[in-house]
C-alpha cells in the first residue's frame, strides 16, 4: 500500500533544531512547508515536566529520548579490511528520535568556532608550512568565513538566549570574559551561568598558573528571557536532570521552547511526526529531486512530494539518506575519489579524574549540561604548534553535569568495582570527586569515512550507515598534549589528593561514550572534487536538495557544534530566500 | 543449605506455595521463592520472616515477575556480595535490587526493545562493542543458571547456599571470565549483573530498588529536589536535607 500526498513547496527531513529555524524562516517568506519527524511529538508540558522527567534510569540508562538502535543503529570498523559490526546498543554516542531532535537533550553548551577553524589548512599551511599535517589527514577549508558567519552566529544567539560574558566585542577584548572569543557584534542576550564550588577552584588553580579561565556560554536561559520569536525562557534553576533530558523549566534552548510554537501558528507550516524518511526520490536525469518516500505511523509509505528537499535528521543520519538516495558520489578511501561519505570525524575528548580531601564539597548534583569554568589557551591555533607536531586544540574546563550516581560514582584508581571497599569508597568520594574534562578537535584521514552497510539492514530493510574510523597519530599527540596540561591544573587545585590524566588512545571504539558530536561525510566546500555541497549547503549534483547540521563538518572543531549548526542553518535560509527562489533548480553563485 | 531447612522440606513447601497460588504464607522469605505464584503479603508474613530469621531489615513483600525460585535466590545472594550490607549501611539486597533486576529482566528492556538483534552474530574485537544475540532476560537465566552449576561444581550446593567468602570468590572468578558458562562469557554476564546492580541501587525507588533511598542516601545523592539556584554559589557547604523520590515530590512531600 502506497499513497501520495498534495504537493508542497519545501520538504524537511527531522524536526531538530536546522528543521525548525529552517522550515520557520521558509514558512514565514509564504513557502508551503512540511516538516517530516520520524519521533513523536513530546514537548516541555507535559512530557517534560517534574518529578516524572527526574528520571536518571529512564532518560540515560533506557535511552528514552535516543534513537532505538533495535530499529536503526550504525556499524563499525576500525579499517577497511575488517567486517563491520552493528553497534547493538547505544555506548558511543545519543542520537535522537524524536521531535526536537538532540536539540531536547543536548547539554546546551553554547560556542561559536574559532576563525581558524574555517581556514584550518591554509591557516596552519601558512603558518607552520605544509608538513604540520600528518600523511593522510584529510582536513580542508570551509568555503566561508568567521566574519561571512558572524551575524548568523548573533541571531541564533537570540534564538536560544545565550548566556554567557563577551570576551571580545567587535574586536576589543573584555576584562572578564575569554580573550581568545571570535569578535561578536553583540554581547550575549543573558548574563552568564552561576559558578559552583569545583568549577570556581579550578579557575583559581588556572589563573595562577597564568592560563584565562572564564565562565563558559550555554544556552541554558540566566534569567526570564523573551527570545528573537517572542517566545518565554525561564531561569535555569540548575535542577543536575539536562543532559539525556528534557528541560521541565523552559530555561534549556529546544525547538520546541525557542521556535515551534511560532512556527505551528503559520498556516503555511506543517509538522508531521511519526514519519520516517527512507529516500529522497530523483526525476530520471538524477539532478533534481521529486520529493521524499516516508512511513507513516501506520506503516503506510507515503510520497510527499516537494520542489525543495532539505535533510535536517540528526548529524551523520544526512550522510545516510544522501547514500540510499543515490546523491553524489560516494567515497572509495582506495582511490580517494568520491565525496559522500568522506572526512567523518567525532571528538577527541579525555579526562583527569581528580580526587579531594573532605574540605571540597563538590554538590555534584548541583548541575546543569553546561555550568563550568573553562579555559581557551590551547583552542584552535592560541598556542604555538611548531614544536609540538600536530594541528587542532582542546578545551580545558571543570563542568558539573549530574550527580545522578548510577553513571555518577567516581572512586580513585586501583579500588574494586564491587564488595565493601568499593561501598567505603563510593560513599567517600561521591562529594568529593569530579573531572576535568577535555574537548579536542578531530582530523579526518584518508581511511575514515561512512558508507552503507553491505550486510545490516534496519527495521525497514535499508542498510545501515557503516562508520570506518581510527583516530590519526595526530588526535593522539593532542589528547596527550592537553591532558597532560590539565593534569597540571588538577595538581594546582585547593584541597587536591590525586590528580589521574586519562589521555585518548587507540584504537578508536565504539564501546564507550566519547560524546554525541559525530560529524561528517557531507562536506561543505568549494570543490565538488572534495566536497558534497557548496558554501549555501547545496548538493553540487542535485540543486534542489539542501543539507545541514554536522554532516556538514570537514573536520571538527574543539567546540561544540550547535552554535554552528544554528548560525549555518539561518545561513542557509537566508540564501535559500534571497537567491535560490530566482532561480530555482541551480546552484546559487558564489 | 543457609536456613538449615532440609532440601525435601524445601520441595515440599514450594509446592503448597504454588498449590494454594495468592494465599498468604508466613515462611521464610527464602523458602517462599517458588516463582510467581509464591507471594508474601502483609505485616504478618513480613513479621514472622524478620523473627524467624533474626535479622533487622524488614524482608520485601512482592512476587517475582521473571525470577523462578532458584535465580531469584541467587540474584538476591548475588546483589548481597556485590553491594554487603556492612559498617557503611544496608545493602543491595536491603535495598530491593533483586526485585529491581526482576522487574527489569520482565520489562519491554529485558526483551531487548532497545538491542539491534539482527544477525549474523559474529565475534568482533573489543571496541566493535557487544555483539552477542542474548536479551538481557535470556543472559540473566542463562548466567544465573551457570552461576549456580559452577558453584556446586565447586562446592556442591547452589549459589545462594555458599557462605559469603566462597559467594565472593566465585563473583570474582566470574569478574575476570576464569568461569566456564559456555556460550556466556562468564565476564559478560558478571558486567551485566553488576551494571543492574548499581542501577537498581541508586535509580528512582519507582523500579523496586534504592528501597528507602537507601542507595541516595550512602551517598548523600538528593534525589528529585526542585532547584538548586539559591544553594549553587555556596561553595563548600555540604547539602543535608534527606533525599525525595519521585513518588515523594508527586505527592507533595
Amino acid at each position: 500500500m502506497s499513497k501520495t500526498m498534495p504537493a508542497v513547496d519545501v520538504v524537511l527531513v527531522g524536526g531538530g533544531w536546522t528543521g525548525s529555524v529552517i522550515g520557520k524562516e521558509l514558512a514565514a517568506n509564504g513557502q508551503r512547508v512540511v516538516v517530516l519527524e520520524r519521533g513523536q511529538p513530546r514537548w516541555t508540558s507535559p512530557d517534560f515536566q517534574a518529578p516524572g522527567v527526574r528520571d536518571e534510569l529512564k532518560y540515560t540508562r533506557r535511552n528514552e529520548l535516543h534513537q532505538n538502535a533495535a530499529t536503526e543503529t550504525y556499524t563499525f570498523r576500525n579499517r577497511v579490511d575488517e567486517t563491520a559490526l552493528p553497534m547493538r546498543r547505544w555506548q558511543f554516542a545519543y542520537p535522537a528520535n524524536h521531535l526536537g531532535g538532540a536539540g531536547v537533550h543536548w547539554s546546551g553548551a553554547y560556542y561559536r568556532w574559532d576563525p581558524v577553524e574555517f581556514k584550518l589548512r591554509s591557516h596552519y599551511t601558512q603558518r607552520y608550512g605544509a608538513r604540520i599535517f600528518e600523511d593522510g589527514i584529510t582536513a580542508q577549508d570551509w568555503p566561508l568565513t568567521y566574519d561571512e558567519l558572524e551575524p548568523f552566529y548573533d541571531r541564533f544567539d537570540r534564538l536560544v538566549g545565550a548566556s554567557g560574558f563577551a570576551g571580545n566585542l567587535k574586536g576589543v577584548i573584555q576584562p572578564g570574559g575569554n580573550p581568545f572569543e571570535p569578535w561578536r557584534s553583540q554581547p550575549y542576550p543573558n548574563p552568564p551561568m552561576r559558578v559552583p564550588h569545583a568549577p570556581a577552584l579550578f579557575g583559581e588553580a588556572a589563573a595562577k598558573l597564568g592560563y584565562h579561565p572564564y565562565i563558559q556560554p550555554s544556552a541554558l536561559s540566566t534569567r526570564p528571557y523573551v527570545n528573537s520569536e517572542g517566545l518565554h525562557m525561564n531561569e535555569c534553576v540548575y535542577c543536575g536532570f539536562c543532559s539525556n533530558f528534557g528541560c521541565e523549566q523552559f530555561a534549556k534552548a529546544s525547538p520546541q521552547v525557542c521556535i515551534l510554537p511560532v512556527a505551528l501558528k503559520l498556516p503555511t507550516f506543517e509538522l508531521r511526526t511519526n514519519a520516517h524518511v527512507l529516500r529522497v526520490e530523483l526525476d530520471k536525469d538524477r539532478k533534481s529531486a521529486r520529493g521524499v518516500t516516508y512511513v507513516d505511523a501506520a506503516g503506510v509509505e507515503t510520497f510527499q512530494p516537494a520542489q525543495i528537499v532539505i535533510l535536517c535528521a540528526f548529524a551523520i543520519n544526512n550522510t545516510r539518506l544522501l547514500l540510499l538516495s543515490g546523491i553524489g558520489r560516494p567515497y572509495d578511501p582506495a582511490t580517494g575519489e568520491g565525496v559522500v561519505g568522506r572526512n567523518y570525524t567525532h571528538q577527541t575528548s579525555s579526562g583527569v579524574s581528580l580526587f579531594f580531601d573532605e574540605s571540597v564539597k563538590i554538590n555534584p548534583f548541583m548541575a546543569a549540561g553546561a555550568v563550568a569554568v573553562t579555559m581557551d589557551d590551547f583552542c584552535s591555533d592560541n598556542f604555538d604548534h611548531g614544536p609540538l607536531g600536530f594541528v587542532g586544540g582542546g578545551y580545558i574546563q571543570i563542568q558539573v553535569v549530574s550527580g545522578a550516581p548510577i553513571g555518577n560514582r567516581p572512586t580513585p584508581p586501583g579500588t574494586p568495582a564491587w564488595g565493601s571497599a568499593w561501598k567505603k569508597a563510593v560513599k567517600r568520594y561521591y562529594n568529593h570527586s569530579i573531572p576535568i574534562t577535555i574537548t579536542g578537535s578531530a582530523m579526518p584521514v584518508r581511511g575514515g569515512y561512512l558508507s552503507l552497510d553491505p550486510t545490516y539492514k534496519d527495521a525497514w530493510g535499508q542498510p545501515l550507515l557503516r562508520i570506518t574510523y581510527d583516530f590519526p597519530d595526530n588526535d593522539i599527540k593532542l589528547s596527550a598534549f592537553l591532558t597532560d596540561k590539565g593534569t597540571g591544573i588538577g595538581r594546582a587545585m585547593r584541597g587536591i589528593t590525586l590528580a589521574q590524566g586519562n589521555p585518548r588512545t587507540k584504537p578508536y571504539g565504539v564501546n564507550a561514550y566519547q560524546s554525541s558530536h559525530i560529524n561528517g561525510g557531507a562536506a561543505m566546500g568549494a570543490d565538488p572534487a572534495t566536497s558534497v555541497v557548496n558554501r549555501y549547503a547545496q548538493c553540487w549534483d542535485v540543486p534542489n536538495v539542501f543539507v545541514t547540521g554536522a554532516a556538514l563538518f570537514p573536520q571538527n572543531s574543539c567546540y561544540n557544534p550547535t552554535g554552528t549548526i544554528g548560525a549555518l542553518s539561518y545561513w542557509t535560509a537566508d540564501a535559500i530566500k534571497r537567491d535560490y527562489l530566482k532561480a530555482p533548480g541551480r546552484l546559487i553563485a558564489s | 543449605m543457609g536456613d538449615g531447612i532440609p532440601h525435601h522440606r524445601r520441595i515440599f513447601l514450594k509446592q503448597v506455595a504454588t498449590a494454594v497460588g495468592a494465599v498468604p504464607l508466613a515462611l521464610g522469605a527464602s523458602v517462599v521463592a517458588g516463582g510467581a505464584a509464591a507471594v508474601v503479603t502483609g505485616d504478618a508474613a513480613a513479621a514472622a520472616t524478620a523473627g524467624a530469621s533474626g535479622q533487622d531489615t524488614v524482608p520485601i513483600a512482592h512476587a517475582w515477575l521473571f525470577f523462578d525460585g532458584n535465580e531469584s535466590r541467587a540474584a538476591e545472594a548475588a546483589v548481597a556480595r556485590l553491594i554487603p550490607a556492612d559498617d557503611a549501611g544496608p545493602g543491595a539486597k536491603e535495598a530491593g535490587v533483586a526485585v529491581f533486576i526482576d522487574r527489569q529482566l520482565a520489562s519491554a528492556w529485558g526483551s531487548g526493545d532497545h538491542l539491534y538483534r539482527h544477525a549474523p552474530f559474529l565475534a568482533g574485537t573489543p571496541q566493535q562493542g557487544y555483539q552477542l544475540a542474548f536479551t538481557p532476560a535470556e543472559m540473566f537465566r542463562l548466567g544465573f543458571a551457570k552461576l549456580d552449576e559452577a558453584a556446586r561444581k565447586a562446592h556442591g550446593a547452589a549459589f545462594a547456599d555458599l557462605t559469603p567468602e566462597q559467594q565472593d570468590a566465585l563473583l570474582g572468578e566470574a569478574e575476570h571470565g576464569k568461569l566456564d558458562f559456555g556460550e556466556l562469557p562468564s565476564t559478560v554476564f558478571f558486567g551485566a549483573l553488576l551494571d543492574a546492580t548499581m542501577e537498581g541501587f541508586f535509580s528512582d525507588p519507582i523500579y523496586g530498588g534504592n528501597r528507602d533511598k537507601i542507595g541516595w542516601k550512602l551517598v548523600g545523592f538528593p534525589g528529585v529536589h526542585a532547584s538548586y539556584a539559591n544553594d549553587i554559589e555556596r561553595h563548600g557547604v555540604a547539602w543535608t536535607r534527606p533525599p525525595a523520590s519521585i513518588a515523594d515530590a508527586a505527592s507533595g512531600g
